[in-house]
């Protein structure tokens, strides 16, 4: 290979998108690692503390779409404290000193400034997309500088992120000549937006694919903007709650008539149940509906809705929808790939219509189902047996029962079985969450079967060391594990160091484990860094177990070539 | 500031074979043997718990069902959305369990009754944008239950009738006096007096 001109070379490779067999080919000799980085396009950073940010940009000068993230996922749930880290600067940074032909960036869990998102779009000529989730720190200020810079942008994607409101400014800075939106999501944003200006951006968008609007957008707007999007495919509608005034709605529908390449749906803040009658001739057409935050809409008028959706393949809904609702949606959407169905009372003794017969009618109906967020009050190891059967094909499957410990609520047994049969089954499954009662038996089927489980989450689960050990050793390809307020301690912190160094991350909070485990860890794995978060500095006098070794709150293990970062706050310890 | 929190919560925290949240039923009995180390968790989760997102209704449950930091894992963004839309579930009036759960499911349905009527309604406070369509919305309701022994002829005079309420405190409301909002979170049931009856209550002209 090496009598080949580097072009060709080149070209070979360019065969291969994929990062992980880019990463195998820079390893075979020096002079493919070098063609390899500087025809790099696309570089993922699955954790922003696991390599340096000038170390990423000297080796790919010419990567065009870079993608970082930053907290663990825990941080979704406010286990990990503000402050932590996970800052984009850096990144942003390092790439405007070497990067400059970059076009996309994504950020998740990651905390942006205003000032970062300046530079970035004054620092890449070519800049196009920008995907930020779950991120904060940034108010629209830092949208109005990417809107009016970056004269190419055809991406602007904002999913769930804490943004400052500072006024509508913000969408009336894309100027005149920003013809190029492809896809525009603003629905986070919690203010208002100028109606003209949003119509107008539209108006002189042909290409637009995806627009989500926020809650500010009235009915009148949206069917204004309905009306020039006719291509459009996926859509987050605006406030569906304005008082009922017929003509908006009518206007809204004949809009929507026109839209016929419309695939998806989300939004539907609030949403009445008169609204939803609005977007019935709609339904036919759709593959993906998110209405899970109307708590407003009960039962009868979200089956009556997803009757009609007979193309569904991806459904979010809230709790609301009853087991006889998922009946129904059973019934009628036989291509439904992934369910997600939210709590709509996060107290933890409250009401849930949803039970484990609304999962296993799910499960007889739609066999294609392959992804699961599933939340409910109660559940039997017969109903996972079953769903295991009748679904094969599971890649993710996320079981929340909302009281921690909750046993088969028929048997009153641990729900071991349960959750065995699913790993057993479904031998393409990915991504595990684990509730309810649950013993070392459990981990150890997952152990046992769970050969491609990537990314698993325990809470309030199990009995002793032997637990966690049997995941460690078992799951080969393990790559995030993440553990809440169960009983593992040093033993099985300290029983398969080695496992670290192919994982991305370990995160224990509300373990067993003491200061001294993560030590002897840290002194035998010098590539990891370990970081022990204590929060609540003096507050162990609370606790009871006095002259017993002082138990870490948090702790968060990842492999990493960064060595100890910077830029950690006094209550982090990086041993 | 956060030990303050501590304090009272250690009740929360005491060990016991039930988890945070599980008063009712006896039903424990076939629970395996507790582990042997104590479960960090039930301690642990709650120091210093984090206030601000919980949600509103747990205004009135004892310390024993407060919430668990960080559960359930919903998203706080999903969170604060269900916060900032939700008046009804900072309605939820403390009493009784079945309303609470009943609006936390997404519905206020109180019951209604009308004097005379062989059997009672339940309606949903929340889908009434005000006193004027709960009005219209009752008379159709009730309107098979006026004629009584009439020969199905004229439909009973409306002003015959009195929509009254009963409150948080377990008097006896006339419906109308106070804004529609706070209405719905002060109402447990409804009851639609007759005229005669009625009249003791408003005392003078009710027109």
């Amino acid at each position: 290979m090496t009598y080949f001109p580097e072009e060709v070379v080149e070209h070979i490779f360019s065969f291969l998108p994929a990062q992980r067999d880019r990463n195998t080919v820079s390893l075979v000799c020096k002079v493919w690692y070098e063609i390899e980085r500087l025809s790099r396009r696309s570089v993922f950073v699955g954790n922003c503390y696991a390599v340096r940010a000038e170390r990423v940009a000297l080796r790919f000068p010419n990567v065009r779409a870079l993608t970082v993230k930053g907290k663990p996922h825990f941080a979704d749930f406010n286990l990990v404290p503000p402050d932590w880290g996970g800052y984009a600067g850096p990144w942003i940074e390092a790439a405007a000193r070497g990067c400059v032909g970059l076009e996309e960036l994504r950020m998740k869990r990651m905390v942006v400034s205003d000032e970062s998102l300046e530079l970035l779009s004054r620092s890449f000529p070519r800049f196009r997309a920008l995907v930020l989730i779950s991120c904060e720190g940034f108010s629209t200020d830092g949208l109005a500088a990417i809107a009016s810079h970056c004269k190419l942008l055809s991406e602007l994607d904002l999913q769930e992120n804490e943004v400052e409101d500072r006024g509508p400014r913000w969408l009336s800075c894309f100027p005149d000549s920003c013809t190029s939106l492809v896809s525009l999501n603003f629905a986070c944003i919690k203010g208002e937006v100028n109606a003209g200006s949003l119509e107008r951006l539209v108006s002189r968008s042909p290409n637009l694919r995806s627009l989500r609007l926020n809650r500010s957008v009235s009915v009148d707007t949206l069917a204004k903007i309905l009306m020039r999007t006719p291509n459009l495919e996926d859509l987050g509608t605006g406030n569906l709650t304005d008082d009922f005034q017929t003509e908006s709605y009518f206007r809204l529908t004949s809009a929507l008539e026109k839209c016929k390449m419309l695939r998806s749906l989300s939004g539907f803040w609030d949403a009445s149940p008169v609204c939803l009658s609005f977007i019935y001739p709609l339904c036919a057409q759709l593959t993906g509906l998110n209405l899970s935050y109307a708590p407003t809409l009960d039962a009868s008028d979200l089956t009556k809705m997803i009757s009609r959706c007979v193309k569904l393949q991806r459904l979010w809904v809230l709790d609301c929808i009853s087991d006889k609702g998922l009946q129904v949606v059973a019934s009628s959407c036989k291509d439904l790939q992934e369910l997600r169905v939210f709590p709509s009372d996060f107290y933890v003794a409250g009401y849930s219509a949803v039970t484990e017969e609304g999962l296993v009618a799910i499960s007889l109906g739609c066999p294609k189902l392959n992804s699961l967020l599933y939340f409910c009050h109660q559940m039997t190891n017969a109903a996972l047996i079953t769903v295991a059967k009748n679904c094969p094909n599971f890649t993710r499957f996320r079981l929340c029962i909302l009281e921690p410990g909750k046993p088969d609520v028929m048997t009153n047994q641990p729900l071991d079985e349960g959750f065995g049969a699913i790993v057993r089954e479904c031998k393409g499954l990915r991504r595990l969450s684990i509730s309810g009662l649950l013993t070392d038996k459990v981990f150890m089927y997952i152990g046992k079967y769970a050969k491609q489980l990537e990314m698993l989450s325990i809470a309030f689960a199990g009995d002793s060391d032997k637990g966690m050990m049997h995941v460690m050793n078992g799951c080969k390809n393990l790559r995030k594990l993440e553990i809440r307020d169960s009983p593992f301690g040093d033993a099985a912190l300290l029983g398969n160091v080695a496992k670290y160094e192919t994982m991305r991350s370990l995160w224990m909070s509300s373990c067993n484990v003491t200061l001294k485990g993560c030590q002897v860890l840290a002194s035998k794995m010098p590539m990891l860094n370990i970081e022990v978060i204590n929060e609540w500095d003096g507050s162990n006098e609370m606790e009871e177990n006095h002259g017993e070794l002082p138990k870490v709150e948090k702790l968060y293990v990842y492999r990493t070539t960064a060595g100890a970062r910077d830029d950690a706050p006094n209550f982090v310890k990086i041993l | 500031m956060e030990a303050a929190t501590d304090v009272e919560n250690l009740k929360a925290t005491e060990l016991r074979l039930g988890l945070p949240g599980t008063e009712e039923g006896p039903q424990k009995a076939a629970v395996p043997t507790p582990p042997s180390t104590p479960r960090a968790g039930s301690k642990r989760a709650l120091a210093g718990g984090e206030e601000a997102k919980k949600p509103a209704a747990a205004a009135a449950p004892p310390a024993a069902k407060a919430q668990v930091v960080g559960w359930p894992p919903v998203r706080s963004y999903r969170k604060s959305c269900f916060q900032a839309s939700s008046k009804s579930k900072a309605a939820a009036p403390a009493a009784p369990q079945k309303e609470e759960t009943a609006a936390a499911a997404g519905g206020l349905f109180v019951k209604v009754s009308m004097d005379g009527a062989p059997y009672l309604r339940k309606i949903d406070l929340k889908m009434y944008k005000g006193y004027r369509e709960l009005r219209e919305a009752l008379e159709a309701m009730f309107l098979c239950f006026s004629g009584g022994a009439a020969d199905g002829a004229a439909a009973v005079n409306p002003s015959d009738f009195a929509v009254t309420y009963e409150d948080k405190d377990g008097d006896l409301m006339l419906v109308g006096d106070v804004p529609f909002e706070m209405f719905i979170s002060t109402c447990k049931r409804l009851r639609i007096m007759k005229g005669s009856e009625a009249r003791g209550l408003g005392g003078a002209t009710r027109e």
